[in-house]
């Protein structure tokens, strides 16, 4: 359960950026003091982290709570209890509920109905219209609101013109315009990854190639445009050498990639596994390599975990007709823990950067420290925690996730932010 | 318990050369069956199967009625059309109620991949795949195995070509399987477009040139080209053009007076395959059909348990 509280001492706490051990005294939602205090006056809640290592809170750049339209998959307040299991204290939700979250009644309703749960829900609103790619959305008036970017999410706007005004509209604001990278054309039908494993299954392919087009493009409109771009869930090898090439020409384009498509290849598929479907597609070994290496070299700035629930109706199915995406929160620190900290890819450090702190700069929102004065929201994380994950046990209202039964590493043990504690 | 390794017909792949060796040889027994007056054994006397036809077949659903039929099971047809499933009931929903009438076996033809193994996770009946999208075609695999094996014997070493629509069509995967268990090389022959990433890692030769097929094999396994896939998809702009690049003419032949030409039907005449080679000496398109009930009738028999049948019996 989340606890409110007036004053609550941390004590014993490892700050992730120095190895420093510190006690400190949070207020509401206010670091109020830090160092040693006395604690016999002390009249507030008392929580001893025994040298586990507290971080800025854990930030998702990119999931989906389905609210409104499809309450039975997940809700703003399963999604909300998910996350803060993961150790997330703000997401920021794609705008593809039904109705979409295209203006700003719905970004209202979203900041409105979330407000009292323990992890902040951040609103995306679309690029266009209904997701539909003809007119923009009323963008101004959904960030007044409260969007903090903006996207169509799994409808890649074909039309360049509308991703062109989409970039110099949202400059206003200084707003990201998010891509979901697919050209439509290159994937009708299309199930998997195009490769060997969809021809033994007879699947029909989605080229990466569909993904690479569309990077390049808003490479180009970003440059042209001086527009703020982020690119989601990047899966190709050729994505990756496109994006690393424009950071290295100095282009405003970030980007971010799921534990999902660092961790498993199309592999995953074989025998028609419906929790391996997701789009972007799982993509070979090569591409695999290639986000561990853009990882590595900071290509990309951001890991997400684009968590997507389904009902099980929609993925005990057969393979063509099942849902595409799977359920993350959960699992996103374990499998950074075991994929990239422990075959020393990234340190911790630089792992929780891409989760927490390079995602708030991208979307303009407070760092907070372990500081006088600043916001108190943060993540505790036992990061030595070797854990089996059971999908039985989610707080999600889905169930559609790989990783059931899977060994991780790493592991959140509790957040603090609202002046609300939950430890698990 | 059955002689076979395999519980369900799913496809090719996987299945040990022992297996499909064990079915093409009993279904040599069954195709003298077949040449009696009475063409009928009482082996699946009680036993129900299911005949389910999420697609539109012919040739495939009455080929298993006939095998069922000749083996005394109990048979049930079921087709999409004017089913449940134009209700909007779900895959597994149909199959479970099905099952719950007490059925022994289920021949299943859908447009999914993986529709035939996602029933294994359903039912409890035995599966036969009857075609699931472009994925397999087991029973259309093992009886063009069954047909070339009369035709040359053994077939380790023998070349076969597969010509058209190798990344749309359910018949390749399962020659592929089939034939390189047992042996023989492959080249798979097609324009580019239809023929599917990365293929050749399944260790088969491919060609863009008819020539060259029909210069490499000894038999040709003539797919047929779906009219459908022509233009609006862009796969290949008309069949005019994929007859006069592709098609099996006479002419085209004359290098290889002795090719075996086999075709899994429907033909389209004059599209892939020219009526003088469709009707003419080397082609065993209609013993094909006939082998068809055959190896059906010894993969029904073998799954519910059947032991090995003597050529004598």
């Amino acid at each position: 359960m989340n606890k409110k509280f007036d004053y609550l001492l941390v004590k014993n706490a490892k700050i992730l950026e120095t190895d420093e051990i510190l006690d400190f005294v949070v207020k509401n939602d206010t670091i109020d003091f830090v160092g040693k205090i006395d604690t016999s006056n002390f009249n507030g809640e008392v929580w001893d982290v025994q040298q586990k290592t507290v971080a800025c809170g854990l930030t998702d750049i990119h999931v989906h709570f389905r609210e409104p339209g499809q309450e039975h998959k997940e809700t703003l307040h399963s999604g909300s209890e998910t996350a803060k299991i993961g150790g997330f204290t703000s997401v920021c939700c794609m705008p593809n509920t039904k109705p979409a979250i295209d203006n700003e009644q719905i970004v209202s309703f979203i900041k409105q109905k979330s407000q009292n749960e323990i992890t902040n829900i951040y609103p995306i609103g679309t690029i266009s219209k209904e997701r539909k790619g003809v007119e923009l959305s009323l963008i101004a008036e959904m960030v007044e609101a409260g969007a903090v970017a903006i996207s169509d999410d799994g409808s890649c706007t074909m039309n360049s013109e509308l991703v062109r005004y989409a970039l110099e509209y949202s400059k206003m604001y200084g707003i990201p315009v998010i891509t979901h990278a697919e050209d439509h054309g290159l994937t009708r039908g299309a199930a998997m990854n195009e490769g060997l494993v969809a021809t033994k299954l007879g699947l029909k392919g989605w080229p990466s190639v569909a993904e690479d087009i569309i990077v390049a493009r808003e490479i180009l409109l970003s440059e042209f445009t001086g527009g703020k771009m982020h690119i989601a869930h990047t899966s190709t090898k050729g994505s990756i050498e496109l994006l690393r090439r424009a950071k290295e020409k100095g282009i405003n384009i970030t980007c971010e990639v799921t534990p999902h498509h660092f961790t498993l290849t199309d592999e995953a598929v074989t025998g028609y596994n419906t929790n391996a479907k997701m789009c972007p597609p799982l993509r070979e070994q090569a591409d695999v390599e290639a986000l561990i290496e853009g990882l590595r070299d900071g290509t990309v700035d951001v890991i997400a975990t684009d968590h997507a629930p389904h009902h099980v109706d929609d993925k005990d199915t057969d393979f063509p007709s099942a849902a595409m995406g799977i359920t993350g929160l959960e699992t996103a620190i374990g499998l950074i823990g075991k994929v990239l900290v422990a075959n020393k890819i990234l340190t911790w450090k630089q792992a929780i950067e891409k989760i927490s702190k390079n995602p708030r700069k991208i979307l303009n929102f407070e760092i907070p420290q372990i500081k006088k004065g600043s916001k108190a929201e943060f993540t505790v994380l036992d990061l030595e925690k070797i854990w089996t994950y059971n999908l039985n046990e989610t707080r999600s209202k889905s169930k559609n996730s790989p990783f059931d039964a899977w060994e991780l590493q790493g592991k959140a043990i509790g957040v603090v932010n609202k002046g609300m504690i939950f430890k698990s | 318990m059955s002689i076979l390794k395999i519980k369900h017909l799913l496809g090719l792949e996987g299945v040990s050369a022992e297996d499909i060796t064990k079915i093409l040889e009993t279904a040599v027994s069954f195709k003298q069956i077949l040449e009696r007056p009475v063409k009928k054994v009482p082996t699946l006397r009680g036993q129900t199967v299911v005949n389910l036809f999420f697609e539109n077949s012919t040739r495939t659903r009455i080929s298993f009625e006939l095998a069922e039929k000749r083996l005394s099971a109990d048979t049930v047809n079921f087709s999409a059309s004017g089913s449940s499933t134009s209700k909007g009931e779900t895959l597994r929903d149909t199959v479970r109620n099905i099952e719950a009438m007490k059925i022994d076996t289920v021949v299943i033809r859908h447009s999914s991949p993986g529709s035939a193994e996602y029933l294994t996770k359903c039912l409890d009946a035995k599966i036969i795949n009857a075609g699931d999208g472009s994925h397999e075609h087991p029973t259309q695999g093992l009886l063009d195995i069954f047909t070339l094996r009369e035709k040359f014997g053994n077939l380790k070493g023998k070349k076969i070509a597969i010509v058209g629509d190798i990344a749309y069509g359910r018949v390749p995967l399962s020659n592929i399987y089939g034939l390189q268990a047992l042996g023989a090389e492959i080249m798979l022959c097609g324009p580019p477009t239809l023929i599917p990433r990365d293929i050749e890692k399944i260790g088969v030769k491919v060609s863009y040139r008819i020539e060259e097929a029909i210069e490499f094999a000894d038999a040709l396994n003539v797919l047929r080209i779906q009219l459908e896939r022509q233009n609006s998809t862009g796969l290949f702009p008309t069949t005019r053009e994929y007859f006069r690049f592709f098609g099996i003419t006479k002419e085209r032949l004359k290098s290889k007076p002795e090719i075996v030409i086999l075709h899994p039907g429907p033909i389209n005449r004059g599209v892939e395959i020219d009526s003088e080679v469709a009707d003419g000496e080397n082609s065993v398109i209609l013993e094909q059909v006939t082998n068809g009930v055959a190896v059906r009738m010894a993969v029904l028999y073998l799954l519910s348990g059947g032991e090995e049948v003597r050529e004598n019996q």
